[in-house]
């Protein structure tokens, strides 16, 4: 009977642990559907086949960081050379961010051809959309800045990743950036550019219950979390726009 | 009166289906201007390139010349320009009104929330730090938060109106022409009014009055005159296979792995659709939804007079109010949704009750008019038609 019994909490004790774990997997994932490998990252798959390294800019407005004490270690850019270095082992991985709020998209499009000269970057991973938004610049300026901010990216001979806005159900009703969030779609698909679509992936969490995106708070752990999150997601998308499968249960898939 | 007169009677009878079809665009605007709710999976926006914003404006236009049409050939055009212009007063106050309102959802959320996440988002409510230059260009028209856009579009097209409508009696079909010609010229030469803190008007005015101007001649005979296009079968099978084409492709965009299906060159000639400047696309879908409305809902057919229509009639009846009350319980919907981070259960809830409340309040209206003695059925009976503008 005693040995029942300890045969059942054994078993109910790793039951349990492996729900645990699970959960701690499940925790933010993003369905397939969400992360369409749409195009290649040759160039990101090259240098990390090739030459072992990999040299990422992040060039993005506030919402690609986060303040309060150790803000850039739990931004997304962070999280996201974290996530990288633990997928790709043996890889030299280094995430550079270009992040200053206020920046329109004109304002970073200026600005690339110095921080693709400065970093030689093999991937740009350029957010865009809120402070348009915010400024309510009108939506075909937004594309032409987007399609000059491209062709740089281009012509330096780096990959790139744009990604769109956060998803803020607090602040929809007065921020109106879907005409935004559309205007990124469509270049990404008439350029073939692979977009991650930030505003549909939190959408998503919110949805499922992972994240309460309506929560007043002013403490910082679920920002940190979410952030975490971005930066795994994206991990993902790029191990697999560039065909990198690092052969492991991928947490995020 | 009417006894004396049928013939007149009958000829200015007010289409029910301009009021049904005009009360069920408020709710679908209502409906839409919820972000993040279920219902308004219905509306037509997600199964075609145009949405209610086209009806509304094209049936505003139609009923703006069937009532000013008739009083600027009766008592001529000083009168009825007054007339015009009280109308747009009126509106102009409805919308500084929601703005007050708006006002004060967004200084509420500016107390109230706070997340580190969105500290970026957030600056949306900086304009609060400086009431003196929003209000004043929320007055000029030029601040116009998220969803009032409509109100100021309708409030320029009713100042263009007087000038367009007596042009629209002599010669209809060339000031049909001139409003090709302007929104044209809207495409070609980039025309809109400026907005505030910078960029354009949501809604061009000037590519939106060609819908309010074709309405408002289809009024004035243009509709007789097509006649014979709209009961052409030719016609309608454009109509029909035209809207089974934008059926398929809004399919496209709600499922993304359906995106492989739309050649490179169609998506390069189609995309972006325009809402702003209404994209000859929608008006194109406006169109062929109206072809086939007009085909199989024929305008005496008893049917529309059955009681389950009653309550959009009435809604499209007043459309002014009402509209406002939408852009309101919008406001307020969406507010209660976010403020409990409510589910679809809770979507529903407030999408049905909204739609009730503006019922009602339609019905409130009407019987406001009636014991002002100038409620729609009477209007049919008064040869003063000028109280009847109250509705156009």
């Amino acid at each position: 009977m005693t040995f029942v019994i300890a045969v059942l909490a054994t078993l109910a004790l790793v039951n349990g642990a492996a729900a645990a774990e699970q959960i701690q997997a499940q925790a933010c994932d993003v369905p397939e559907s969400l992360m369409p490998a749409a195009s290649d990252l040759t160039r990101v798959s090259n240098e990390i086949k090739d030459r072992h390294r990999l040299n990422i800019s992040v060039v993005g407005s506030g919402s690609s960081a986060l303040s309060g004490p150790e803000g850039a270690r739990f931004a997304y850019p962070a999280q996201l050379e974290r996530a990288l270095k633990e997928r790709l082992p043996g890889n030299e991985i280094k995430v550079t961010a270009h992040v200053l709020p206020r920046q329109t998209t004109a304002d970073m499009a200026a600005g690339l051809p110095k921080i693709l000269s400065d970093d030689q970057p093999a991937l740009v991973i350029w957010q865009a959309g809120t402070v348009d938004a915010l400024r309510g610049v009108e939506p075909e300026d937004f594309r032409t800045s987007l399609d000059q901010g491209l062709d740089a990216i281009a012509a330096a001979g780096a990959d790139v990743i744009m990604m769109n806005m956060q998803y803020s159900p607090r602040t929809e009703s007065m921020l109106g950036v879907s005409a935004f969030a559309d205007v990124m779609r469509w270049v990404a698909e008439q350029r073939g550019v692979v977009l991650f679509d930030r505003l549909a992936i939190m959408r998503y969490w919110s949805d499922e219950g992972t994240f309460d995106l309506y929560a007043a708070t002013n403490g910082y752990a679920m920002a940190h979390h979410v952030h975490e999150c971005i930066g795994r997601a994206l991990a993902s998308q790029i191990i697999n726009a560039a065909h990198l499968d690092d052969g492991k249960v991928q947490t995020t898939h | 009166m009417a006894m004396v007169s049928p013939p007149q009677a009958a000829t200015s009878e007010r289409d029910l289906r301009l009021d049904l079809f005009r009360g069920l665009a408020l709710w679908l605007i209502f409906l839409d201007h919820i972000p993040e709710n279920i219902v308004s999976w219905f509306t037509i926006r997600n199964y075609g390139f145009s949405d209610a914003t086209e009806i509304f404006i094209f049936i505003s236009g139609y009923t703006g010349a069937f009532v000013y049409g008739k009083a600027m050939r009766e008592r001529g055009f000083v009168l009825s320009s007054a007339r015009i212009l009280r109308r747009a007063w009126q509106i102009y106050v409805a919308h500084i009104f929601l703005f007050t309102i708006f006002m004060a959802e967004i200084a509420y959320v500016a107390a109230t929330f706070d997340n580190p996440l969105y500290a970026e988002e957030m600056k949306i409510l900086d304009f609060l730090k400086q009431p003196d230059i929003t209000i004043f260009q929320a007055l000029l028209l030029k601040f116009k938060p998220v969803n009032m856009d409509v109100l100021p579009l309708y409030i320029v097209l009713l100042l263009l109106f007087p000038p367009t409508l007596f042009l629209l009696l002599r010669k209809p079909n060339l000031a049909l022409a001139g409003s090709a010609v302007l929104y044209a010229c809207a495409w070609r030469l980039d025309w809109n009014l400026p907005a505030y803190p910078n960029g354009v008007w949501f809604f061009n005015p000037f590519a939106w009055q060609l819908l309010f101007v074709f309405g408002a001649w289809c009024a004035l005979g243009g509709a007789e005159r097509l006649g014979a296009v709209l009961r052409s079968r030719a016609v309608l099978a454009v109509a029909i296979a035209y809207l089974l084409f934008a059926f398929a492709i809004t399919l496209t965009w709600h499922f993304e792995s359906l995106d492989r299906f739309v050649p490179g060159w169609l998506a390069d000639w189609m995309y972006p659709i325009d809402k702003t400047n209404l994209d000859v696309l929608r008006f194109a879908h406006f169109l062929a939804l109206a072809v086939v409305t007009v085909h199989f809902v024929p305008r005496h057919w008893p049917v529309l007079k059955w009681p389950i229509f009653r309550p959009a009639i009435v809604c499209g009846q007043h459309s002014l109010e009402v509209f406002c009350l939408g852009v309101f319980l919008a406001f307020a919907g969406q507010f209660i949704i976010a403020e409990s981070s409510g589910g679809p259960l809770l979507q529903t809830a407030v999408s049905v009750l909204g739609i009730i409340i503006m019922i009602a309040t339609a019905n409130l209206v009407s019987w406001y008019k009636a014991i002002e003695g100038r409620s729609p059925q009477s209007r049919v009976k008064t040869p003063d038609a000028d109280l009847a503008g109250g509705e156009a």
